[in-house]
């Protein structure tokens, strides 16, 4: 009796876990949206600069470069993080994670410090229509980048606190679909906004 | 000092006008009231726990069709102020309302009638019948319908709380088209007010719809195919996911709007490079597949009804969902026939004309599938086919008038005039309301384990119906005279005058339609013996008519075994099977849901009145309530097998006491005079008692 | 039981009864506003074109939905499960060509009113010219908050809240809109509508075919004057139209760019009034006042 309770639990355990993963795909979509309009209205608006600044005149390639490596090195690491929590290795997975925190806290730092400079050089985000989009697609990006490094942090006191449960797997894989999804994002950004005003 | 504790919050935000305050007053001597008889029923621990926290979709159903219910009373009571001023203002005269509330007003209408008239009771239908209809025992994720639910309550408030704070609401049409919704032309806060009442409702809308698809597709009972799923789930499982791709760049819209109305960024601007067309693109390719989402499933309750009156299988199951697909497919494709006036290009214009116009197709295609469902069929004559008669009455006009609407030329003419309110009124009304009161009378027996007393809910169904021809006939003629909508003011050599009164007066019968739709519900109360019905009061045809009325909250004792489209049907045909029960893994009631909204109700009235910190302590919180319930792994519990038999043998016998025949249906039903003399009688005995 | 089952009846008559009482009252008010229902009345090329359009899908659509629904109520009265002469077969169930009927009828609809879509769609577009013997003249419209200035660049004069133009005659209005939200420029009468934007400049073609003063409106919110900023659309002859232009040269006020500054200062009900002078290229300097100048 108690072995059929047993596979009846997993088998509940297995179709949440799938529906988890289902709502996840469902919910990034929206993001995806989200997202899509931010890119439409940049697009739209990309020339509208009246009489300021045009993206090559304030962009930087090279540090756009530094921070793009950094996010994708933590795409990478992230990877590895949810391997594994796959493997139910704990400490390895504490080692990516912490690696995936400080590439993407030190990301996030680079781009508050590139919108700081932007801000302090008169460029903000009421000068034109064109920065408005710009701090709205790469700002909005960023806060969904703050989003993931607080489940990072919430994540591993959890596992800490619990041990790595099934639960917590599913957390942290889906924390890594959240991440590669941003970095996905960040590669569009690197390209039509970054890329694009050099051309 | 001042500023940093309150932002632009002063005393002049207090209500002073009377309007404002006769409103706000209102809303606290009603809340007074609900308070004290909690109190005094001793009733707070048992709402809190039994409904508030609840995460079991048959009562978050209910908890929608409540709040619909009163936010539908205070809507119609605008559009009787809308039109009151209309009648009076012709001329010298100027009516009785200035014209900046006069704007207010019919902008707090849309907003309310949509979002959370239309929008509840469509919610309302999906959460009650869909799990019931698959054969699910829940949700795929409980909690997430909660924080949606509670997401809509947060909006609702925000709506209303111009009354409290600030004394104004958008003045700018439901859908604060820019640049007049920017800074420039409203820089009081009944945009911001507007803006946040929509963001966060219609987050909650994006939440609810994700789980309901992921439920629809993943949690139908073993058997059920896509292929033999009911028919309004099927136009639930359209219109979710039609709002899972419009309400993000619903979500994105605003976003914008509010950048530049507190950053002050220029996107919809007319100045530094805005783009004001942007923004009507942006909004439309939203705002028009949100009346599919509303629709999509009132056809689904339609098809319902169709089928289980006229005791027949829908004439073809498979064009059915074909067109309600092909309608949410096309109806993402044509936001641009809401603005050929914006002088786009006549290419432009054909293309989005010719894609509404295919909407048609399907549209004519489910009315003759109905027509040939009811072809030497067996009819049986109750409200919820009244509804359905009065829904192709209104409907096939209203799609006519659709179709001219969708020829850029004609539209040209029609554009912003009386002729389109009409127009959208008689989709919104005769098609989404009339399902949505249709699918609630329908279904009310599973709900309740009562019928609804047939007798005045005829009388209701007339009003409503004649209400409605008097109230829209009337504005198509004004459009066709020249009229636009939305006037405060008109001149008296117009001749519009006399329209517009027969307009308010059948803005009145539907007041009495609504009222007499209360005494309905109240007179079922009174009779609840007599009206007691069995679970299956209609001889249905689909599986949420094999529970007990008042499903448990786990709904299926055993989860059912589906063999065709009209499962319930088939397995009547069948010898009943010995029951075995199982353990059933149930989730646990959550406030979370309370919590997370109310940081989320404080955080747009901080962006409203510019109180930073607020805003920030209020993120803050939603983070950290959304932290504890993601990781709080004890959030379900098993209710053994024995106490789910033990449940089931009381309600089975229950059940065996309660009426199976429904054509001992209308002796029992009490009229009018009966009710009034009924109520009358209590009062007088009550008072009575006193002495 | 026998009562019960009446009253439930009746009252379902007393109901249709009452609601085609409703309808043919409505009708006939219909009717007997005649003259008065502008777009049905149409005294403008443009506007009659769009009445056909109106009128020929209305009678199209018709022959399909009134066979529809009549059978559609018929059926639901016949059908009833208490009529004990109608035949009830509640076995029948889908098959291929019920399949194929279902879909062919709408589509074939569709083919026909999209066809005279598409026609009406290219033949009315807004910026398409009018073809006629005369020299179109150009109206420029500027929407203001809540008023409306007409340029006449030809003339060099202007009006407010009055546009007046020879009869028969092709005119062609440019629009836009300053220190505005969106506006929508309509003339039930004469056909319309077209939104006036800042920044943007729409064009609308219409004729007048007869005499007389046409009401004109701003269609889409735009604030608190919303509905009181109306003008008049007037057609007259060749001559009274050259003699107004005359005399507004003659008494008009000088339209300078001060002027200018402070007519669009909002306010309502503002009269009519003429210009003599209008600053020159003003409808170009109101368009470049919102262009996005390149800086580079």
């Amino acid at each position: 009796m108690s072995e059929i309770k047993i596979a009846h639990h997993l088998q509940h355990e297995r179709a949440a876990a799938d529906r988890t993963l289902f709502g996840l795909w469902m919910y990034i979509m929206t993001d995806l949206l989200m997202f899509a309009v931010l890119f439409a209205v940049y697009a739209v608006l990309q020339n509208s600069t009246a009489g300021g600044p045009h993206g090559h005149d304030i962009f930087s390639l090279n540090f756009v470069m530094i921070e793009t490596l950094l996010l994708l090195t933590s795409s990478l690491t992230c990877g590895l993080a949810s391997l594994s929590a796959k493997n139910k290795d704990k400490k390895q997975l504490f080692i990516w994670l912490v690696a995936t925190f400080l590439l993407g806290a030190m990301f996030l730092s680079l781009e508050v410090w590139e919108f700081s400079k932007l801000v302090n050089e008169g460029h903000t985000v009421s000068t034109s229509a064109f920065l408005s989009s710009y701090f709205a697609l790469v700002g909005n990006h960023g806060l969904h980048i703050l989003a993931g490094l607080i489940w990072i942090i919430v994540s591993s006191i959890f596992i800490r606190k619990r041990g790595l449960t099934h639960h917590m797997q599913r957390k942290i894989n889906a924390f890594s679909m959240f991440w590669h999804f941003l970095d996905i994002v960040w590669i569009f950004i690197f390209t039509l906004v970054y890329l694009r005003a050099f051309i | 000092m001042k500023e940093l504790l309150l932002g632009k919050l002063d005393k002049n935000a207090l209500p002073h006008e009377w309007f404002t305050i006769g409103g706000s007053v209102t809303f606290i001597l009603m809340f007074l009231a609900v308070v004290a008889f909690i109190t005094y029923k001793k009733r707070w621990r048992w709402l809190w726990d039994e409904w508030l926290t609840s995460v079991d979709p048959k009562k978050i159903g209910i908890m929608y069709f409540i709040v619909g219910g009163f936010m539908l009373l205070r809507g119609a009571l605008d559009a009787v102020m809308i039109w009151l001023q209309q009648s009076l203002s012709a001329g010298s005269s100027h009516g009785y309302l200035s014209a900046d509330h006069f704007q207010q007003i019919f902008t707090a209408h849309g907003n309310i009638m949509v979002f959370f008239v239309a929008m509840a009771f469509i919610f309302g239908l999906i959460n009650y019948i869909v799990p019931l209809q698959i054969g699910a025992r829940d949700l795929a994720s409980p909690f997430l319908n909660t924080l949606g639910f509670w997401l809509f309550v947060a909006g609702v408030v925000m709506v209303n709380m111009f009354f409290f704070l600030g004394g104004e609401y958008a003045a700018t049409g439901w859908l604060a088209v820019a640049p007049l919704s920017g800074t420039q032309f409203s820089p009081g806060v009944g945009v911001d007010y507007w803006l946040w009442s929509l963001q966060i409702s219609g987050i909650g809308t994006t939440l609810g719809a994700i789980n309901f698809i992921v439920t629809i597709l993943k949690m139908r009972a073993p058997g059920m195919s896509l292929k033999k799923m009911p028919l309004f789930t099927w136009g639930s499982l359209c219109s979710m996911v039609m709002a899972v791709t419009v309400f993000p760049l619903l979500t994105a819209t605003l976003f914008l709007l509010f950048l530049d109305r507190h950053f002050g960024s220029h996107f919809f601007t007319t100045d530094l490079g805005g783009n004001a067309m942007m923004y009507t693109n942006l909004v439309w390719m939203w705002g028009h597949p949100e009346v599919y989402i509303l629709m999509l499933p009132a056809f689904g309750v339609y098809s319902e009804i169709v089928s289980t009156f006229t005791r027949k299988k829908i004439a073809s199951y498979a064009s059915n969902v074909i067109g309600m697909i092909g309608v949410s497919a096309f109806a993402l494709l044509v936001w641009l026939h809401h603005f050929f006036t914006m002088g786009s290009g006549a290419d432009i214009n054909a293309f989005f004309g010719l894609m509404t116009m295919v909407i048609a197709v399907p549209t004519t295609m489910l009315f003759i599938n109905w027509l040939v469902t009811m072809y030497r069929s067996k009819i049986l004559f109750k409200t919820p086919m009244l509804w359905f008669l009065g829904f192709v009455g209104t409907f096939s006009f209203g799609g006519m008038t659709g179709v001219i609407l969708a020829m850029p030329p004609a539209d040209f003419q029609l554009h912003n005039s009386l002729f389109l309110v009409a127009h959208f009124h008689t989709m919104t009304i005769g098609g989404v309301l009339f399902g949505a009161l249709a699918g609630i009378s329908y279904w009310f027996p599973k709900m309740t384990g009562l019928r609804l007393n047939e007798r005045i809910g005829r009388y209701a169904y007339w009003c409503w119906v004649s209400g409605f021809a008097l109230a829209f006939v009337p504005l198509y003629i004004l459009g066709l005279m020249g009229a636009t909508r939305r006037l405060d003011h008109y001149e008296s050599s117009t001749g519009w005058q006399p329209f517009f009164i027969v307009a308010l007066l059948g803005g009145i019968l539907i007041m009495v339609a609504i009222v007499l739709q209360v005494v309905q519900v109240i007179a079922t109360i009174i009779q609840r013996k007599q009206l007691a019905v069995s679970g299956d009061p209609w001889n249905g045809r689909t599986l949420e008519w094999s529970t007990a009325p008042v499903p448990p909250a786990y709904n299926f004792a055993v989860i059912p075994e589906v063999t065709g489209s009209d499962a319930y049907w088939d397995i009547k045909q069948q010898a009943s099977k010995k029951v075995v029960y199982e353990d059933i893994l149930m989730p646990r009631n959550t406030a979370s849901g309370i919590y997370i909204s109310a940081f989320a109700f404080l955080t747009g009235f901080a962006f409203v009145w510019h109180i930073n910190w607020l805003a920030i302590v209020s993120i803050i919180g939603i983070i950290a309530v959304i932290v504890s319930r993601n990781f709080d792994e004890n959030t379900e519990y098993v209710l053994s097998a024995k106490e789910v038999e033990k449940i089931e043998t009381e309600r089975n016998k229950e059940f065996a006491s309660k009426q199976h025949d429904i054509k001992k249906y209308e002796d029992a039903d009490m009229g009018l005079i009966e009710f009034i003399r009924v109520v009358l009688n209590w009062a007088l005995k009550t008072v009575r008692l006193k002495k | 039981m026998a009562r019960k089952h009446k009253s439930n009846k009746s009252s379902n008559t007393i109901g249709l009864v009452f609601l085609g009482i409703l309808g043919l009252a409505l009708l006939i008010a219909l009717l007997l506003q005649g003259n008065n229902v502008a777009l049905l009345n149409p005294k403008g090329q443009i506007a009659s074109n769009q009445y056909n359009l109106l009128r020929n899908s209305t009678l199209i659509m018709l022959i399909l939905a009134i066979p529809v629904l009549s059978t559609m109520f018929y059926f639901a009265w016949r059908y009833r499960e208490d009529n004990p002469k109608a035949v009830h077969d509640t076995g029948k169930t889908h098959s291929k060509k019920l399949f194929v009927f279902l879909w062919t009828i709408p589509f074939i609809f569709l083919v026909i009113l999209g066809n005279g879509m598409l026609r009406a769609n290219y033949d009315l577009d807004p910026k398409k010219p009018i073809d006629s013997t005369k020299q179109t003249i150009t109206i420029q419209v500027v929407a203001l908050q809540w008023k409306w200035l007409f340029i006449y660049p030809e003339q060099g004069i202007a009006s407010l809240n009055l546009a007046e133009f020879p009869v028969d005659t092709p005119i062609k209005f440019e629009l836009t809109a300053d220190e505005a939200p969106m506006n929508s420029f309509w003339i039930p009468n004469l056909g319309g509508q077209i939104y006036a934007m800042t920044g943007h400049s729409t064009t609308l073609n219409l004729m007048a075919n007869s005499l007389g003063d046409f009401p004109g409106s701003a269609a889409e919110i735009n604030g608190e004057g919303f509905s009181r900023m109306n003008f008049t659309a007037r057609s007259v002859t060749d001559s009274q139209f050259s003699q107004w232009v005359n005399e507004a040269k003659a008494n008009g006020q000088v339209l300078n760019w001060d002027a200018y500054e402070e007519l669009i200062k909002p306010s309502e009900n503002n009269e009519t009034s003429l210009y003599s002078s209008v600053e020159a290229n003003l409808y170009a300097k109101v368009l470049i006042k919102y262009m996005n100048v390149e800086g580079h």
